[in-house]
């Protein structure tokens, strides 16, 4: 059966938005993708049925709040495999969750211990491992990237040794798409000792990850980036590692019991959710997860392997003298992520011109500023899709780029 | 009012690259970086008297950004500092307020009209007049 793609965009209010005359074509899912007509009235329900704080008082919101913060958390548990609901702890965004593992793992860590990670990282998988650098002269490695903008897995056995505590790394490129091999990935730090953690804000949405299968140890990912609500993100660690963590965050709701003298803490999850969290945020987020995991992956697969396969072949036809793909070629191993460079075409330009088209693209380094520099770019043009994109926003961006190329020809 | 950026006057200024290319040995220099992109826009002046005798400026940056830099190449020599923080002041509030806008110091300057509705590109329309505001501090700051 054919994945019915019409039926998914009825359900994206946003969608149906006029832009400059066009219909929204909008390709910017590796940013922000849009948010489904269930998640939107989940937060709406939360918030005017069961709005009040949670794992505090005891009138009838709060435990109503409560059950759906948790029930959240239950869902994201099985949305990842994980052991136990324990282990999710529901953060800010992804970004948080990797500096919580940089803080909290990373006070584990001595002088002289190292963390590898890669030249294709976001700045958030690479700029918290510096501070933890800096703060307690841990040693920062980085595993190279090959022409087709994958993870160069052969350098494990240069990079990984007794002293490497810690490989974090991307589960797929938010620039090249590249998916990574994961399970060379945790060989090379079992054979060690070493702990893995993934990056996950860019596979995530894209279904159900079997972390259990996967054999890692700590899991981040983003809230928006699945059609999720913003401001929510998750941790999942192992249990064993959370509980040997101290915390990252200090305030309410993490401790067990404060004294002026003493502080002692609350187990994990909550001994890294200080504060209030992000409830209606999380609830939304366990609806959505719950709302990718039911749709037909397999045919959603096919149908984005598909389109990216529309998209490279296009890109292709302009010639390879004039724009170059930054990441794969192939279908093979790789998220419906594509970038591209075009000469003599600055990426801002060239997605200004676009949303005169409707094309919603992203331009520039996407935080990723050592893996421009390794392809000797400034920036690219990023197209990313998701489940709801169609032929149609292949096309258009296509079409609008051809425009685009011919008025910046000089 | 046509609301397209690139229209034919902001396409010309940032073909003519006006002021293109390093000064061999200039009184002040400053590099500046658009953090959000990457951009980047290296500016060289040379001082004369407390007025820019002359300029040049490396730009690897978005059409915008080269037609800044263009306008700046076009009609900074000559001037001293308080003129050119006059000039940015001028471009800011075109940015923010281009309807209140009635006369600007140099012509060229109104091609960055339909910019003031986007708000994230603002920045690279004002990176190299950053630049030379700190060229020209670091000239004047450098030691006779």
């Amino acid at each position: 059966m054919s994945f019915d793609v019409a039926a998914i965009r009825r359900q994206f209010p946003i969608l149906a938005t006029q832009v400059h005359g066009h219909a929204l074509h909008y390709l910017d899912n590796g940013a922000t993708s849009q948010v489904p007509q269930a998640v939107l009235d989940a937060v709406v329900a939360h918030e005017t049925k069961a709005r009040a704080n949670v794992l505090r008082s005891v009138h009838y919101l709060a435990e109503a709040a409560t059950e759906a913060y948790e029930a959240a958390r239950g869902k994201l548990a099985r949305y990842l495999n994980a052991a136990s609901s324990d282990e999710i702890i529901f953060t800010s965004g992804c970004t948080a969750a990797i500096n919580l593992v940089a803080y909290s793992f990373g006070a584990t860590l001595s002088a002289g211990d190292e963390v590898l990670i890669s030249e294709l990282e976001h700045h958030s998988n690479i700029v918290p491992w510096q501070l933890l650098r800096d703060r307690r002269g841990v040693v920062l490695k980085a595993l190279p990237v090959t022409d087709e903008g994958r993870l160069d897995l052969g350098a494990l056995d240069r990079l990984v040794g007794k002293r490497t505590r810690l490989i974090a790394v991307t589960h797929a490129s938010n620039v090249t798409g590249a998916e990574t091999d994961v399970a060379r990935v945790v060989a090379a730090a079992r054979a060690h000792g070493a702990k893995v953690l993934l990056d996950g804000a860019q596979r995530a949405p894209h279904g159900p990850v079997d972390l259990r299968s996967l054999g890692v140890d700590f899991y981040a990912l983003a809230g928006h980036k699945m059609h999720g609500p913003n401001g929510v993100g998750v941790l999942w660690g192992r249990a064993d590692l959370l509980a040997s963590m101290p915390p990252f965050l200090g305030g309410g709701e993490m401790i067990r019991q404060v004294t002026l003298a003493k502080t002692t803490y609350a187990d994990p999850p909550h001994r890294f959710e200080a504060g209030t969290p992000p409830i209606a945020q999380a609830v939304g987020l366990g609806v959505a997860a719950d709302w990718i995991a039911a749709l037909d992956l397999e045919a959603a697969h096919a149908h984005l392997s598909g389109l990216t396969g529309r998209l490279l072949d296009g890109l292709g036809a302009i010639g390879r003298s004039r724009l170059r793909v930054i990441g794969p070629n192939g279908l093979q191993a790789r998220l419906p992520i594509v970038s591209f460079a075009v000469a003599g075409a600055h990426p801002h330009d060239i997605c200004q011109m676009l949303d005169r088209h409707g094309v919603a693209l992203r331009g520039g380094h996407h935080c990723a500023q050592p893996l421009m520099e390794r392809f000797g770019v400034t920036g690219t043009t990023r197209a990313s899709l998701v489940c709801y994109n169609d032929a149609s926003d292949i096309d258009a961006l296509l079409g609008g780029l051809d425009d685009a190329l011919g008025r910046l020809k000089r | 009012m046509n609301d397209d950026i690139y229209q034919t006057e902001l396409l010309r200024l940032a073909a003519d690259a006006a002021g293109a290319g390093r000064l061999p040995s200039p009184d002040g220099t400053a590099t500046v970086d658009n953090p959000l992109c990457g951009d980047r826009v290296t500016l060289d002046v040379k001082l004369s008297g407390g007025k820019i005798a002359a300029i040049g400026h490396d730009v690897r940056a978005c059409l915008l950004c080269q037609a800044s830099a263009s306008v700046i190449g076009r009609h900074a020599a000559g001037r001293d500092a308080g003129e050119l923080q006059r000039v940015m002041t001028a471009v800011a509030e075109l940015l923010k307020k281009p309807a209140e806008t009635t006369a600007l110091p140099w012509p060229e300057l109104a091609a960055f009209a339909p910019v003031a509705q986007h708000r994230s590109r603002h920045a690279c329309v004002l990176l190299p007049f950053r630049a030379l505001t700190q060229a020209v501090e670091a000239a004047a700051a450098k030691p006779n």
